[in-house]
């Protein structure tokens, strides 16, 4: 069978699951829109929450920035996961008990004031929008490679059955199917990485494989790691285990990735669909030992199939190029550009050219290469790869079956629709129920809700299709700093005030929130959009500044805080009473 | 469901528990793979430099065993000031 018939099979099959469960979980009301009617089981709402977690970006850029980065790229692994030690520790547990549908409404009680909850949902907007727009654009690569169709056709397909289950399913419905989800999606990331692990380290746990010697075809044994380091060195790069980033940029990058991670919204809903804080803390056991199980395994992936690529093009002529290597170089994912004149491929130092490689037609040179448009930069370096193609074409370098390949195609569209489902949820409920029924419209129905909830969520699926067809070019890019800063510098110390600080009450909560807001968003604004140089802050890279922006909300808020009236009485007892875990109802609105 | 038992006293103990696991978070993640990264490089783990390891591997392991800690530690905690409730999931 070919190829497409294998996807094909995969992407129908799993898509029939996912309608199927969409359609079993119909949501009746909102109760189960928002929060699933709040049954979840700490195993499945693990699982669900890794797979809304895990987006396109992660499942199938992840590995490549490892290998791309090396020890640079540990901010990534570190502040993706030690986010989730912050959000149960502190976060979730005692919001849970709270009970309400959304973290605005958390917000808006706690600091007793309407301006709050407004300023909470522009946040909670503002992150959820930037997110998903990567997401659409994401499904529809997958589409239009899947099926050689546009990549907008594709997402629109993705488009629609987004809509189809989170908007008629809700919560209840996106929930099930993420479980589904994050079952393609782990065999989808393992299987392939188990067998390239067995080709080039003889080691059937890749983790251990990491940490082995290098052993393919029979060759004297080389501690892989320290191949990879020769090799970078060789390129003129830092040692693979070492980093070129500043111990204080690292330092804060991670800090801003963790404390963002714990403050992202739609993360923190999730476990708002479990019974009791019991529950709360088990299942976020669940999540992080899933999501653990691909994190452990992407620095791994991206190792080997680093060493993997330089092994077999390196030094090679295009004749001997493997055939993955032709596969991929005619979807101008790989590119060659013989600058030496010697017929031989060489990975050497610097870039081959400037950005993607934009291929000549079909036109062809002297050795069947295909041929690129763009300005040849003076590096030595010969080969251009996608930093994408180190988790979609893993199974073809391994020389996997076809099937296997089908697989990983359709994780990458579960991790995609997953994120984006999870996302859309979140969006149309901070519309429609913080929106419309706490601040605009307070008197409607539950049916009324529930219906401005489906309006919202179409009209957001209809915007965010709209960036995945015209994405803002380098723009989205750019923006994913802001959805971790604004969570970091806003969302995160926040609720944790509203926790842990009792005195807190809403000047110092809402000036807070504003300071770190425009503080955060005007640094970022400025080196992304304005400046030219990069001379920045203490050597903090806007990717890191939300950890800063931090600071500035908790000092705003305690120094506002101090000169104005301590919060009402019963604001204080609602605060005591949700530190204790027992009698956690249903989460309600 | 009840609010006998002693809020406060919980209340203190949880503080404590959080503590502790933050402290170990901070070390292992900001400590060894970061902050001390250069230092612990000099150890081998296998054929990984231990820094380096500790940022890519170790610190996400130790992230997991720090959540189910913590979920022992605080249900005993409940169990302890009686706020620990039935639960079937």
């Amino acid at each position: 069978m070919s190829q497409d018939v294998w996807n094909f099979i995969f992407i129908g099959i799993t898509f029939g699951i996912y309608i199927g469960i969409a359609l079993w979980a119909k949501a009746g009301s909102t109760k189960d829109y928002y929060t699933a009617g709040g049954g979840v089981s700490a195993l499945a709402n693990g699982m669900a929450t890794a797979a809304d977690w895990m987006s396109a970006a992660t499942f199938i850029s992840m590995a490549g920035l490892v290998a791309a980065n090396g020890y640079d790229a540990s901010r990534f692994l570190m502040g993706w996961t030690g986010g989730f030690v912050l959000l149960t520790t502190l976060m979730v547990p005692y919001l849970r008990k709270f009970g309400k549908a959304t973290v605005p409404d958390f917000v808006g009680d706690r600091f007793y004031s309407k301006s709050a909850r407004l300023v909470a949902v522009v946040c909670a907007i503002f992150i959820c929008m930037i997110y998903i727009m990567g997401q659409m654009r994401g499904v529809g690569i997958v589409f239009s490679r899947l099926f050689s169709i546009e990549i907008s056709t594709g997402v629109l397909i993705g488009s629609s059955i987004v809509f189809f289950y989170a908007g008629l399913g809700g919560m209840k419905g996106i929930t099930y199917t993420q479980v589904a989800q994050y079952c393609v999606m782990v065999f989808a990331y393992t299987i392939p990485v188990i067998f390239i692990s067995m080709a080039l380290t003889g080691n059937i746990v890749p983790q251990l494989g990491f940490i082995g010697d290098f052993t393919k075809g029979g060759a004297d044994a080389v501690p892989l790691l320290e191949k990879m380091n020769t090799i970078s060195t060789d390129l003129g790069l830092d040692k693979y285990t070492d980093g070129s980033l500043g111990k204080v940029d690292m330092f804060c990058i991670t800090a801003a990735l963790m404390i963002g991670t714990a403050g992202l919204p739609h993360v923190i809903v999730r476990f708002f669909t479990v019974k009791s804080v019991k529950a709360v803390r088990k299942s976020a056991c669940w999540t992080l030992s899933f999501i653990a199980i691909i994190y452990l395994t992407a620095p791994a992936l991206g190792l080997f199939a680093k060493t993997n690529l330089v092994d077999e093009v390196n030094g090679k002529t295009y004749k001997e190029a493997p055939s993955w290597f032709k596969n991929w170089e005619s979807q101008g994912m790989i590119a060659w550009v013989d600058k030496n004149n010697d017929g031989i491929m060489q990975f050497d130092k610097g870039s081959v050219f400037a950005g993607k490689p934009l291929m000549d037609g079909e036109k062809k040179g002297d050795h069947g290469q295909r041929l690129v448009t763009n300005e040849i930069s003076k590096d030595p370096n010969e080969v251009f790869y996608e930093k994408d193609i180190i988790v979609l074409a893993n199974p073809e370098m391994a020389s996997l079956p076809k099937w296997l390949i089908a697989l990983v195609m359709a994780g990458c569209v579960a991790a995609a629709l997953s994120t984006a489902a999870g996302l859309l949820l979140v969006l149309s409920t901070s519309i429609s129920h913080d929106l419309m029924k706490k601040l605009i419209k307070p008197d409607c129905t539950d049916k009324q809700e529930m219906k401005y909830a489906r309006i919202a969520s179409f009209g957001s699926l209809v915007v965010a299709a709209y960036f995945g067809i015209n994405p803002p070019s380098s723009v989205v890019a750019k923006t994913v700093a802001f959805a971790f800063g604004l969570a970091s510098s806003t969302f995160f110390p926040t609720l944790l005030m509203g926790i842990f600080a009792k005195k807190m009450n809403r000047e110092g909560a809402i000036a807070g929130m504003v300071s770190g807001l425009l503080f955060t968003f005007g640094y970022i604004f400025y080196f992304q959009f304005i400046a030219e140089h990069k001379n920045y802050l203490f050597g903090i890279s806007p990717e890191g500044i939300g950890f800063i922006g931090m600071f500035v909300n908790f000092i705003v808020a305690f120094i506002v805080s101090a000169f104005t009236p301590p919060p009402p009485q019963e604001v204080q007892d609602m605060v005591e009473e949700i530190r204790i875990p027992s009698g956690a109802g249903e989460a309600s609105h | 469901m009840s609010a006998q038992g002693d809020p406060k006293g919980y209340w203190k103990g949880s503080l404590k528990i959080v503590a502790v696991v933050l402290c170990i978070w901070f070390f292992v993640s900001y400590g060894c793979g970061i902050l001390f990264k250069e230092q612990l490089d000099t150890i081998k783990i296998g054929n990984a430099p231990l820094g380096f390891w500790m940022a890519q591997q170790g610190s996400i392991i130790c992230f997991v065993l720090l959540l189910v800690a913590y979920m022992v530690c605080m249900n005993k905690l409940d169990a302890k000031h009686g706020y620990d409730e039935e639960e079937d999931s």
